[in-house]
Parts: structure tokens; C-alpha cells; sequence
């Protein structure tokens, strides 16, 4: 899932100082799990925004709501007609989110968090990255460990001469990817792929902003590849 | 008609655990302890129960301090209850930092047994509040020119 971060809440009340009315949604997916974004992060960021401002005299009025998927034409759609009476929008979402809902309802929207990555929820508050959205996966040669992520330096020969007893050169704390590679080809008695020298990687892929559109979709698209 | 501001008498609100803090804030009550009026108290089955959401919303309601009062470290019924409760108010702390409400948050364990722990923890409380003098909130509420001169009139009519 998409990891974010919410924003420190001083960047946040000056995004939305010139405003009177505004709607803080919430997404129920991604950043709902990643505790930034969901139901709870609006009620608090609402609650937050309103007792700042009442310290300071002034007043906001606040709509909150939160939908299931802000990267969901069908979710939002709904929304715009309920957001029209307000004079701006907070998105907790991804950036993904933040986007689509300014594309289809015409406010000025402020993000409330930053998006930090594609990773997973190791424990309740503890979240690391695995995947970069490159569209070139090699996790299938590479024991399921992805050297263009878990290698700071996205080695697909690797290891770099920096590894020392297994550990990254650019952060000791952790372990280096391509020992962990070799550990899991070991244990699955395909130390072979080791030898395996890979091409470079096809960087053009990843140029943003990527579309993909599914080949059973192609004729309602028009899309050619 | 001339109003004049009341005696600061703070507001705190006491979310505690029922089994612990609750069963000592009743024995201090049992054995007329005396301790200052300043708590209101509203009982969870657990801190663990408590939301962050809850204590902003004590401060968006006029609460001058919050307390949370919970089990000592090991003896939480629900087993970790109170662990978490000191994680969300420790959380619950830096978000009141960030709007200028800093210190009115406090997180304490009382055992069941310890009614004397309780009457110190209220004194504490108080006297924190009375230090930190009314959130601004409430003196904003309370006593801007426009609310006073609005009462006037209503009183007068």
C-alpha cells in the first residue's frame, strides 16, 4: 500500500489561512492503514485546525468526510456537489488523491500529507518500503527481494563493494539486499540466478507520468502500444 | 449592568480506568479526603478505550487541563490497555504542542488501592492549571469585548 506522512500541522494552517469554509477528506484505503489520512486523522486534524484558531480568535468552518478510494473516479464524482460549498478542500490523501479530486471538482486543495512510498505495515505504526512502481520487476530472479529498492544504490549486479559482513554501506543498521538475495536463492537451491547478469534497467519504463491501460480495454481506449 | 470576570476556577477533565483510578477517586470520597473541585470525571472500562479525539474535544469544550489516569505498568485487566493509553496521550501531547496548548495534558497511574495518590494527582493537576492560567479558549470565550458587550444586551432586554 502507499505509505504517507501528515504534513506538520503549522504548513497545513497557513495553506488554509485566506479561507472562511473548507472540507478536510479523508481516504479510507492506503493512508487510513498508515494512520495519516483515514477518518480519525481528519476528525483530528478538524479538531486541531478549530482550537488553533479559536486561540487566535478567528474562525473556520470545517466539513469533514472521509470516502472509501480518493483515486476512484466513482467515489469522487458523488463528492463534487458537496464540495462545491466550500471555498477550498484539505486532502488527506496520497498525492494520487489529491490530484484526481482537483481534476474533477474545481476547488483549490491543499494536501495534508506527504506521500512517502509503496511499502508494507510491519507492525501497528511501523511502516518500510519495498517497491518503487518501476515496471520492470525482477523479484522473480532475485529470491523476492527487489534490488532496485532494498539497494539504496539499485544494483542489479550486486553486491557493491561496500557490503561489510553483510550489512549496507550507506546504512549499517540494515542488510545489505544482495546478501539477502543470496540467502533466499541459497535456501531455495537457485544459486544459479546469482550468475545471471542483468541487462540495464530499461529506465525509459518509469518516465512520468506512466499510463497503463489493460488489453482487454484497448479498443474502448483507442490506445495504441 | 456591569459584568465582571469570575474567579479563575480551573476545569479539568479525568478520563479514568475503572478499575484503578476510578476505585481510588471513590475511596477518597468514601474517606472524605479533601481535594480540590476541580475534576470532572468520566469513567472508561480501560484507558485503552480513551482516543485522542476525545481529549481534543475536552479542549474544544472549555477543559482547561485533561488528566488520564490508568492502572500502574503491569496491572491493566485488559493486559496492555494502559501501555497504549500512554502511547496516544504522549501523541496526543505533540498535537497540543503544535497549537499552542502545551502542558495542559498529563498522563498518571493510581492503583486501586491508592486514594492518597489520587488527591495528589488532583493537586498537581490544579495547580498546573491555575499556573498555566484559563485555556486561552475558554478566556477567549469567556471574556471578549464582543461576547461581554453581547450579554450585556441580552440581560438588559
Amino acid at each position: 500500500m502507499i505509505i504517507a506522512k501528515r504534513k506538520p500541522f503549522a504548513e497545513i494552517k497557513a495553506m488554509v489561512a485566506p479561507y472562511k469554509k473548507i472540507l478536510i477528506v479523508g481516504c479510507g484505503t492506503c493512508v487510513a492503514v498508515c494512520l495519516a489520512g483515514g477518518e480519525k486523522e481528519v476528525g483530528l486534524l478538524a479538531s486541531q485546525l478549530k482550537l488553533a484558531l479559536g486561540l487566535e480568535d478567528k474562525r473556520l468552518e470545517i466539513g469533514e468526510i472521509t470516502v472509501e478510494r480518493q483515486c476512484d473516479l466513482e467515489f469522487i464524482r458523488p463528492l463534487c456537489d458537496f464540495i462545491a460549498d466550500y471555498e477550498a478542500i484539505i486532502s488527506m490523501a496520497c498525492g494520487a488523491g489529491v490530484q484526481f479530486i482537483r481534476e474533477l471538482c474545481h476547488r483549490p486543495i491543499f494536501p495534508a500529507v506527504n506521500t512517502a512510498f509503496i511499502g508494507v505495515n510491519n507492525d501497528a505504526g511501523f511502516y518500510t518500503e519495498r517497491c518503487r512502481a518501476c515496471q520492470h520487476c525482477y523479484l522473480g530472479i532475485t529470491g523476492g527481494v527487489c534490488p532496485v529498492t532494498m539497494c539504496p544504490k539499485g544494483l542489479l549486479n550486486g553486491p557493491c563493494g561496500g557490503t561489510v559482513n553483510g550489512r549496507c554501506e550507506a546504512d549499517p543498521e540494515k542488510e545489505c539486499a544482495w546478501t539477502r538475495i543470496y540467502r533466499n536463492l541459497e535456501q531455495e537451491g537457485r544459486l544459479d540466478n546469482m550468475r545471471q547478469i542483468l541487462p540495464l534497467h530499461p529506465h525509459d519504463r518509469a518516465t512520468t507520468p506512466g499510463t497503463v491501460i489493460h488489453p482487454a480495454y484497448k479498443r474502448r481506449y483507442e490506445a495504441h502500444e | 449592568m456591569n459584568l465582571k470576570p469570575m474567579k479563575y476556577n480551573p476545569k479539568i477533565l479525568a478520563l479514568v480506568c475503572t478499575y484503578c483510578t476510578y476505585t481510588a477517586a471513590d475511596m477518597a470520597g468514601s474517606a472524605r479526603m479533601q481535594y480540590p473541585a476541580t475534576v470532572r470525571i468520566v469513567k472508561y472500562l480501560c484507558t485503552g478505550r480513551i482516543d485522542i479525539l476525545h481529549i481534543l474535544k475536552a479542549f474544544e469544550a472549555g477543559a482547561d487541563a485533561v488528566l488520564v489516569s490508568g492502572c500502574e505498568a503491569g496491572s491493566c485487566h485488559f493486559l496492555e490497555g494502559n501501555l497504549r493509553a500512554r502511547e496516544r496521550v504522549e501523541y496526543a501531547k505533540q498535537l497540543l504542542e503544535e497549537i499552542g496548548l502545551g502542558g495542559r495534558l498529563e498522563m498518571f497511574e493510581v492503583a486501586a488501592s491508592d486514594a492518597p495518590k489520587w488527591v495528589e494527582v488532583v493537586k498537581e493537576m490544579t495547580q498546573r492549571a491555575l499556573e498555566l492560567g484559563p485555556a486561552p479558549l475558554r478566556r477567549g470565550q469567556a471574556f471578549h469585548p464582543e461576547t461581554l458587550a453581547q450579554l450585556e444586551k441580552v440581560v438588559e432586554t
